[in-house]
Protein backbone atom coordinates (compact mmCIF):
# COMPACT_ATOMS: atom_id res chain seq x y z
CA UNK A 1 0.00 0.00 0.00
CA UNK A 2 0.93 3.19 -1.13
CA UNK A 3 -0.24 5.32 2.67
CA UNK A 4 2.44 5.58 5.22
CA UNK A 5 1.25 4.29 8.60
CA UNK A 6 3.81 5.40 10.99
CA UNK A 7 2.29 8.13 12.36
CA UNK A 8 -0.74 5.63 13.79
CA UNK A 9 -1.04 6.46 17.41
CA UNK A 10 1.20 9.78 17.12
CA UNK A 11 -0.01 12.24 19.59
CA UNK A 12 0.71 16.37 19.12
CA UNK A 13 1.05 18.72 21.84
CA UNK A 14 -2.37 20.29 23.23
CA UNK A 15 -4.18 23.66 22.00
CA UNK A 16 -6.03 26.04 24.32
CA UNK A 17 -8.73 28.13 23.12
CA UNK A 18 -10.77 30.66 25.68
CA UNK A 19 -14.10 30.90 24.96
CA UNK A 20 -15.10 34.12 24.31
CA UNK A 21 -19.07 35.67 24.80
CA UNK A 22 -19.31 37.40 21.26
CA UNK A 23 -17.49 34.52 19.60
CA UNK A 24 -20.49 32.06 20.43
CA UNK A 25 -23.27 34.76 19.11
CA UNK A 26 -20.91 35.01 16.05
CA UNK A 27 -20.93 31.22 15.25
CA UNK A 28 -24.53 30.66 16.54
CA UNK A 29 -25.78 33.64 14.55
CA UNK A 30 -24.41 31.69 11.08
CA UNK A 31 -26.11 29.13 12.02
CA UNK A 32 -29.52 30.96 12.52
CA UNK A 33 -29.87 29.78 15.84
CA UNK A 34 -31.62 31.60 17.99
CA UNK A 35 -32.17 30.35 21.68
CA UNK A 36 -31.02 33.84 23.73
CA UNK A 37 -28.98 30.83 26.12
CA UNK A 38 -26.12 31.65 23.28
CA UNK A 39 -26.50 35.19 23.52
CA UNK A 40 -27.31 37.15 26.43
CA UNK A 41 -26.27 36.21 29.94
CA UNK A 42 -29.07 36.66 31.86
CA UNK A 43 -30.74 33.51 29.85
CA UNK A 44 -27.92 31.77 30.19
CA UNK A 45 -27.77 31.73 33.45
CA UNK A 46 -31.57 31.42 34.23
CA UNK A 47 -31.04 28.35 32.29
CA UNK A 48 -28.31 27.05 34.45
CA UNK A 49 -25.28 27.59 32.44
CA UNK A 50 -22.29 29.55 34.35
CA UNK A 51 -22.36 31.76 31.59
CA UNK A 52 -23.26 32.40 28.08
CA UNK A 53 -23.10 28.95 26.48
CA UNK A 54 -22.16 27.45 23.18
CA UNK A 55 -24.28 25.71 20.68
CA UNK A 56 -23.05 21.58 20.82
CA UNK A 57 -21.07 22.29 17.25
CA UNK A 58 -18.86 25.18 18.73
CA UNK A 59 -16.59 22.29 19.24
CA UNK A 60 -15.25 22.78 15.81
CA UNK A 61 -13.68 26.28 16.71
CA UNK A 62 -12.01 24.89 19.86
CA UNK A 63 -10.88 21.19 18.87
CA UNK A 64 -9.69 22.54 15.05
CA UNK A 65 -6.45 24.54 16.19
CA UNK A 66 -5.22 20.94 17.13
CA UNK A 67 -5.84 18.97 14.46
CA UNK A 68 -4.20 21.61 12.00
CA UNK A 69 -0.57 20.15 13.00
CA UNK A 70 -1.42 16.66 13.01
CA UNK A 71 -2.80 17.27 9.13
CA UNK A 72 -0.02 18.72 8.41
CA UNK A 73 2.71 16.46 9.75
CA UNK A 74 4.90 15.66 7.37
CA UNK A 75 4.76 11.89 9.45
CA UNK A 76 0.59 11.60 7.80
CA UNK A 77 2.14 13.10 4.78
CA UNK A 78 -1.42 13.76 3.03
CA UNK A 79 -2.02 15.28 -0.14
CA UNK A 80 -4.19 18.19 0.97
CA UNK A 81 -5.09 18.88 -3.25
CA UNK A 82 -6.71 15.98 -3.19
CA UNK A 83 -8.44 16.01 0.38
CA UNK A 84 -11.80 15.48 1.35
CA UNK A 85 -13.50 15.70 4.42
CA UNK A 86 -15.15 12.53 4.30
CA UNK A 87 -16.57 11.67 7.96
CA UNK A 88 -16.95 14.00 11.65
CA UNK A 89 -18.32 12.46 15.21
CA UNK A 90 -18.54 15.00 18.44
CA UNK A 91 -19.81 13.21 21.50
CA UNK A 92 -20.83 16.14 24.04
CA UNK A 93 -19.91 16.14 27.99
CA UNK A 94 -19.98 19.19 30.08
CA UNK A 95 -21.65 22.50 27.91
CA UNK A 96 -18.40 25.14 26.38
CA UNK A 97 -19.45 28.71 28.32
CA UNK A 98 -17.78 31.80 27.92
CA UNK A 99 -14.95 32.25 29.70
CA UNK A 100 -14.01 28.45 29.60
CA UNK A 101 -10.31 27.41 29.14
CA UNK A 102 -10.27 24.60 26.89
CA UNK A 103 -7.60 22.63 26.45
CA UNK A 104 -7.55 20.10 23.25
CA UNK A 105 -4.84 16.80 22.21
CA UNK A 106 -4.61 15.45 19.24
CA UNK A 107 -4.03 12.12 18.44
CA UNK A 108 -3.95 9.79 14.69
CA UNK A 109 -6.18 6.51 15.29
CA UNK A 110 -5.50 4.81 12.14
CA UNK A 111 -4.52 5.24 8.20
CA UNK A 112 -5.86 2.99 5.65
CA UNK A 113 -6.28 2.43 2.30
CA UNK A 114 -9.20 1.51 0.46
CA UNK A 115 -9.78 1.37 -3.48
CA UNK A 116 -7.60 3.98 -3.98
CA UNK A 117 -8.07 6.22 -1.47
CA UNK A 118 -6.41 6.94 2.04
CA UNK A 119 -8.31 7.01 5.06
CA UNK A 120 -6.99 9.20 7.75
CA UNK A 121 -8.90 9.02 11.06
CA UNK A 122 -7.66 11.25 14.09
CA UNK A 123 -9.57 11.98 17.01
CA UNK A 124 -9.51 14.89 19.85
CA UNK A 125 -10.22 15.42 23.41
CA UNK A 126 -11.48 18.76 24.61
CA UNK A 127 -11.43 19.30 28.25
CA UNK A 128 -12.63 22.45 30.00
CA UNK A 129 -10.90 24.36 32.81
CA UNK A 130 -12.07 21.61 35.47
CA UNK A 131 -11.00 18.68 33.70
CA UNK A 132 -14.40 17.71 32.41
CA UNK A 133 -14.60 16.30 29.17
CA UNK A 134 -16.17 19.04 26.82
CA UNK A 135 -16.11 17.22 23.61
CA UNK A 136 -14.47 13.99 21.69
CA UNK A 137 -14.33 14.43 18.34
CA UNK A 138 -13.81 11.66 15.39
CA UNK A 139 -12.46 13.20 11.90
CA UNK A 140 -12.27 11.28 9.20
CA UNK A 141 -10.30 12.66 6.11
CA UNK A 142 -10.21 11.31 2.86
CA UNK A 143 -7.24 11.31 0.03
CA UNK A 144 -8.11 10.19 -3.80
CA UNK A 145 -5.51 9.17 -5.64
CA UNK A 146 -3.05 7.92 -3.15
CA UNK B 1 -41.72 17.79 23.17
CA UNK B 2 -44.52 15.14 22.93
CA UNK B 3 -43.82 11.37 22.32
CA UNK B 4 -41.22 10.60 19.43
CA UNK B 5 -41.80 7.21 18.31
CA UNK B 6 -39.47 4.17 15.95
CA UNK B 7 -40.72 5.98 12.73
CA UNK B 8 -41.71 9.08 13.22
CA UNK B 9 -40.10 11.87 11.14
CA UNK B 10 -38.91 15.07 12.96
CA UNK B 11 -39.70 18.48 11.92
CA UNK B 12 -37.79 19.62 8.55
CA UNK B 13 -35.48 22.67 9.10
CA UNK B 14 -35.15 24.53 5.04
CA UNK B 15 -32.59 27.37 5.47
CA UNK B 16 -31.36 28.81 2.41
CA UNK B 17 -27.83 30.34 2.34
CA UNK B 18 -27.29 33.33 0.94
CA UNK B 19 -24.00 34.05 -1.65
CA UNK B 20 -21.75 35.78 1.49
CA UNK B 21 -22.92 32.54 3.64
CA UNK B 22 -19.45 31.58 3.29
CA UNK B 23 -17.74 34.06 4.15
CA UNK B 24 -19.36 34.65 7.28
CA UNK B 25 -18.96 30.91 8.18
CA UNK B 26 -14.91 31.17 7.30
CA UNK B 27 -15.00 33.76 9.87
CA UNK B 28 -17.42 32.43 12.68
CA UNK B 29 -15.51 28.93 12.23
CA UNK B 30 -11.80 29.96 11.40
CA UNK B 31 -11.91 27.25 8.09
CA UNK B 32 -10.64 29.25 5.38
CA UNK B 33 -9.99 27.04 2.67
CA UNK B 34 -10.19 29.26 -0.07
CA UNK B 35 -12.46 26.84 -2.05
CA UNK B 36 -15.32 27.91 0.22
CA UNK B 37 -14.88 31.68 -0.27
CA UNK B 38 -13.17 32.10 -3.44
CA UNK B 39 -14.92 31.57 -6.98
CA UNK B 40 -11.91 31.65 -9.12
CA UNK B 41 -10.44 29.45 -7.11
CA UNK B 42 -12.88 26.82 -6.76
CA UNK B 43 -13.21 26.98 -10.43
CA UNK B 44 -9.71 26.20 -11.15
CA UNK B 45 -10.04 22.99 -9.10
CA UNK B 46 -12.65 21.92 -10.91
CA UNK B 47 -15.85 23.38 -8.57
CA UNK B 48 -18.40 24.76 -9.95
CA UNK B 49 -18.39 27.28 -7.72
CA UNK B 50 -17.38 28.34 -4.02
CA UNK B 51 -19.14 25.25 -1.77
CA UNK B 52 -20.39 25.62 1.38
CA UNK B 53 -18.49 23.79 4.69
CA UNK B 54 -19.12 20.58 5.30
CA UNK B 55 -19.61 21.58 9.24
CA UNK B 56 -21.67 24.25 8.28
CA UNK B 57 -24.19 21.68 7.06
CA UNK B 58 -23.55 19.74 10.16
CA UNK B 59 -24.38 22.16 12.57
CA UNK B 60 -27.84 23.00 10.47
CA UNK B 61 -28.31 18.91 11.36
CA UNK B 62 -27.30 19.46 15.03
CA UNK B 63 -29.40 22.48 14.89
CA UNK B 64 -32.13 20.17 13.29
CA UNK B 65 -31.74 18.02 16.58
CA UNK B 66 -31.59 20.31 19.15
CA UNK B 67 -34.99 21.52 18.35
CA UNK B 68 -36.83 18.43 19.37
CA UNK B 69 -35.16 20.08 23.51
CA UNK B 70 -36.27 23.08 22.27
CA UNK B 71 -33.04 24.35 21.35
CA UNK B 72 -31.46 23.12 24.79
CA UNK B 73 -27.58 23.01 24.04
CA UNK B 74 -27.07 20.23 26.53
CA UNK B 75 -29.75 18.21 24.65
CA UNK B 76 -27.66 16.79 22.25
CA UNK B 77 -24.87 13.74 23.01
CA UNK B 78 -23.87 12.72 19.68
CA UNK B 79 -23.72 12.94 16.28
CA UNK B 80 -22.20 11.37 13.84
CA UNK B 81 -21.61 12.26 9.81
CA UNK B 82 -20.80 11.60 6.90
CA UNK B 83 -20.43 13.74 3.98
CA UNK B 84 -21.24 12.63 0.78
CA UNK B 85 -21.87 15.65 -1.27
CA UNK B 86 -20.93 19.38 -1.94
CA UNK B 87 -23.20 22.12 -1.24
CA UNK B 88 -23.80 25.11 -2.93
CA UNK B 89 -24.79 28.39 -1.87
CA UNK B 90 -28.08 30.29 -2.65
CA UNK B 91 -29.89 26.70 -2.82
CA UNK B 92 -32.13 25.83 -0.58
CA UNK B 93 -31.04 23.15 2.07
CA UNK B 94 -33.86 20.93 3.32
CA UNK B 95 -32.69 18.79 6.87
CA UNK B 96 -34.93 16.11 7.43
CA UNK B 97 -34.89 12.77 10.01
CA UNK B 98 -36.18 9.56 11.02
CA UNK B 99 -36.14 8.06 14.86
CA UNK B 100 -34.70 4.99 14.55
CA UNK B 101 -34.74 4.02 18.31
CA UNK B 102 -35.84 5.25 21.81
CA UNK B 103 -34.48 4.24 24.73
CA UNK B 104 -36.35 6.20 27.87
CA UNK B 105 -35.24 10.08 27.28
CA UNK B 106 -33.59 9.25 24.55
CA UNK B 107 -33.53 9.19 20.52
CA UNK B 108 -31.63 8.38 17.83
CA UNK B 109 -32.20 10.11 14.83
CA UNK B 110 -31.34 8.90 11.67
CA UNK B 111 -30.60 12.45 9.47
CA UNK B 112 -30.11 13.64 5.79
CA UNK B 113 -29.13 17.24 4.63
CA UNK B 114 -30.20 17.87 1.24
CA UNK B 115 -30.67 20.44 -1.86
CA UNK B 116 -32.84 18.71 -4.24
CA UNK B 117 -31.77 15.37 -5.09
CA UNK B 118 -28.36 15.95 -3.54
CA UNK B 119 -28.03 14.33 -0.30
CA UNK B 120 -24.64 16.56 1.22
CA UNK B 121 -24.45 14.34 4.01
CA UNK B 122 -26.03 11.26 4.87
CA UNK B 123 -26.45 8.50 7.22
CA UNK B 124 -25.98 11.24 10.25
CA UNK B 125 -26.55 9.87 13.41
CA UNK B 126 -27.91 12.28 16.66
CA UNK B 127 -28.68 11.15 20.01
CA UNK B 128 -30.74 13.72 21.74
CA UNK B 129 -32.04 14.18 25.04
CA UNK B 130 -35.57 14.56 24.76
CA UNK B 131 -37.20 14.54 27.72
Amino acid sequence: MSVKTDAIGKEWPATTYEVGKEKIGEYARVLGIENPVHFDRGAAKAAGFRDVVAPPMFAVVYSSPAVGPAMFDPDVGMNFAAMVHGGQEFEWGEPACSGDEITTTAKCLDISEKDGKGFYIFETNAVNQNGDLVAKGTWTLIVRGV
Amino acid sequence: MADLNVGDAIPELKVTPDKYLTHRYAGASGDFNPIHIDAEFAKAVGLPGPILHGLYMMGLVARANAALADGDPRALKRLSVQFRGMGAPETEIVVSGTVKSVDGDTVVVDTVAAQGENQTIRNAEAEVVVG
